[in-house]
């Protein structure tokens, strides 16, 4: 499907003198040697901030959600803030397998095995945030539409949380097809290099039985094609419905009709810049600086400054409009003259700084393609976006109509270690992804190899360079 | 509220304007953390026996004492009569309660009822009206001399 040309003036998107077999050593490598110091140290940090987080999360559920920093007002905060966070998170890895392939970006191939793992384990932090913000989480089964015997018990189609329900177990289950689709042949390459049978049972069950003859290929190539298309109006989707939580409520601030566009750009723009992170440490550690290069990372962080820029305009409507009504209320949503002077104004200028200022920094060329650059632009962004949500969130709740309403947020030691306890439970999935998962989709790779390899370009163009 | 169906997302109590409903975070009932002199036999005495013990993590609001006005309605039911005008006014706590009328409760589609006229009266307002949530309390404004100071 891809050309088999490529313009000289076009950074190769493989360095170094690459041939077929040497890729297939490079991404085998991690998997089939030893982890080093650093892995571990990872791991076990990650381990300890997960089991701190399960510990935090037991508490809550044995004792109730008044372990929380909540309060009358404020019915959401944190919980519902990293949901958000976490489905933003996982969103670049479908746009970046789906929508990219449908544009036919061949830049994608070496990142998207792990933007969509990212994607995969970002939805299973998110999913958990509505099971344990319940106040009755025994009872979660009941948002499902299962029959019954308890009487008049049934979900309400009306509610935006239930439209949630099935947006993110729909986006969550073909993430994971199209992630295990395409998983396949570098599975089965996996399998024959084990040496050991046990091994090589595990990623022959894995592979499917992957044979690699002709007719593997072709149903591959068609069945990707089926599901990227699937999955592209789930990009959309999945964000929309989320905002519609807020866009489809009452509260001045959240009733917004541009909400949906704006949260589907923001989610974009967090999760490349997750990937972004995620990649800077990965090719230092698993040493893929042959395949995610700069080129890749001035990409990536193109698309951050598109969805950026989105987000920035979003911002700039949503403060104009608070003030424009002439509404007293909308003077205290989490975009507003009253948001940006008050109790939160430090929570407003933190978004704003992180979100809007420090992206700017991309415009010039040279931090754009620089990996240490990208990647501190890619945290500040990370925090920018948390924040963005807690804003809407907790300021909006915080000043309700009525005067005699307002309050404030004090998170507890539980918000905190649940918080950082998913960020342990993703560290712990994805590192074990990278030790056991080929983690660049090396039979795509090796299909612009000779389209787009330093060599094989060399080998061509040698008059040119 | 429903508190039996009730999973305890409280997004209701987000979108409450009067921020009025309240959330039961912790197990209160027969819980020694929270002693409020209702954990033993003499205790629940005061408990009224007709409203359903709340659990953890439901949402709960004032619901005009639904156990009261059933009463009132089963009771005409079985007298063979319609609810006489006004007999609602005994079946909320609060209002059988005030011996100065300042709380009253009943049916607005009884014509004869009187907090129609109440209802009717000029100076009845509703809080946050704008909004347009078409709520069941209605204030009366409080009545000032303005003549003279």
């Amino acid at each position: 499907m891809s050309s088999h040309y490529e313009a000289p003036i076009r950074e190769p998107l493989v360095l170094g003198d690459k041939s077929y077999h040497d890729i297939t050593v490079d991404i085998a490598k991690p998997i089939e040697g030893k982890a080093n110091k650093n892995w571990y140290i990872a791991f076990t940090i990650s381990l300890i901030a997960f089991s701190w987080g399960i510990g935090c999360i037991l508490y809550t559920i044995g004792t109730g959600i008044g372990v929380w920093g909540l309060n009358k007002n404020i019915g959401w905060a944190w919980d519902i803030t990293n949901f958000v966070w976490w489905v933003g998170i996982g969103h670049a890895g479908t746009l970046i397998s789906a929508v990219l392939l449908l544009f036919r970006q061949r830049w994608r191939m070496a990142i998207n095995r792990s933007a969509e793992a990212m994607t995969i384990f970002a939805v299973f932090q998110a999913g958990l945030f509505p099971i344990i913000h319940m106040g009755r989480p025994w009872n979660a089964y009941w948002v499902l539409p299962i029959p019954n015997q308890f009487g008049s018990l049934w979900v309400n189609f009306n509610s935006p949380l239930l439209w949630d329900v099935f947006a993110i177990s729909t986006y969550l289950s073909v993430s994971l097809v199209f992630w295990w689709t395409g998983l396949l042949p570098d599975f089965a390459m996996l399998r024959d290099r084990a040496i050991k049978p046990f091994q090589k049972k595990i990623y022959a069950l894995l592979s499917f039985g992957w044979s690699g003859r002709a007719k593997d290929w072709q149903r591959f190539e068609e069945v990707s094609l089926v599901l990227a298309g699937l999955a592209t109006p789930l990009v959309l989707s999945v964000h929309t419905i989320v905002s519609m939580d807020f866009a489809t409520s009452i509260n001045p601030g959240w009733h917004s009709t541009i909400f949906p566009p704006y949260f589907v750009a923001g989610a974009i723009f967090s999760g490349f810049a997750m990937v972004q992170t995620l990649l800077g440490v990965m090719r230092k550690v698993t040493n893929l600086e042959n395949y995610i290069t700069r080129l890749h990372v001035e990409y990536m962080n193109m698309v951050i400054m598109l969805t950026g820029g989105i987000v920035a305009v979003a911002y700039a409507s949503e403060f104009f409009i608070a003030w424009y009504t002439g509404s007293p209320y909308e003077n205290f949503t989490y975009m507003s003259v009253g948001a940006a002077t008050g109790a939160y104004g430090w929570a407003f200028w933190s978004l704003i700084l992180f979100n809007i200022a420090i992206p700017q920094l991309l415009w010039i060329k040279k931090i754009r393609v620089s990996f240490i650059g990208s990647f501190l632009i890619s945290i500040a962004i990370n925090i920018g976006m948390w924040f963005e949500r807690f804003d809407i969130i907790a300021i909006v709740l915080s000043k309700g109509h009525l005067p005699s309403t307002w309050t404030r947020f004090e998170p507890t030691f539980v918000d905190v270690g649940v918080f950082i306890g998913t960020i342990g439970f993703f560290g712990v999935l994805f590192l074990l992804y990278a030790r056991t998962f080929p983690v660049i989709a090396q039979a795509e790779v090796k299909s612009i190899l000779k389209v787009s390899g330093e060599n094989y370009k060399k080998l061509r163009d040698g008059s040119h360079e | 509220m429903t508190y039996n169906r009730c999973i305890g997302t409280r997004y209701c109590a987000n979108n409450c304007p009067y921020r009025v409903r309240r959330f039961n975070w912790f197990k209160y009932n027969e819980n020694s953390e929270f002693d409020f002199n209702m954990n033993d036999d003499y205790g629940k005495m005061v408990l009224n026996p007709d409203v359903a013990v709340r659990s953890r993590g439901v949402m709960e609001k004032c619901s005009f004492c639904i156990q009261g006005t059933q009463q009132v309605i089963l009771n005409a039911k079985k007298e063979g009569r319609k609810v006489a005008a006004g007999e609602f006014n005994n079946a909320t706590a609060c209002s059988s309660a005030c011996a100065t009328g300042a709380l009253v409760f009943g049916d607005v589609n009884e014509e004869k009822d009187p907090i129609v006229a109440l209802k009717e009266d000029k100076r009845a307002y509703r809080l946050l009206e704008a909004i347009g949530t078409d709520n069941n309390v209605v204030y009366q404004v409080k009545v000032r001399n303005t003549e003279e100071a």
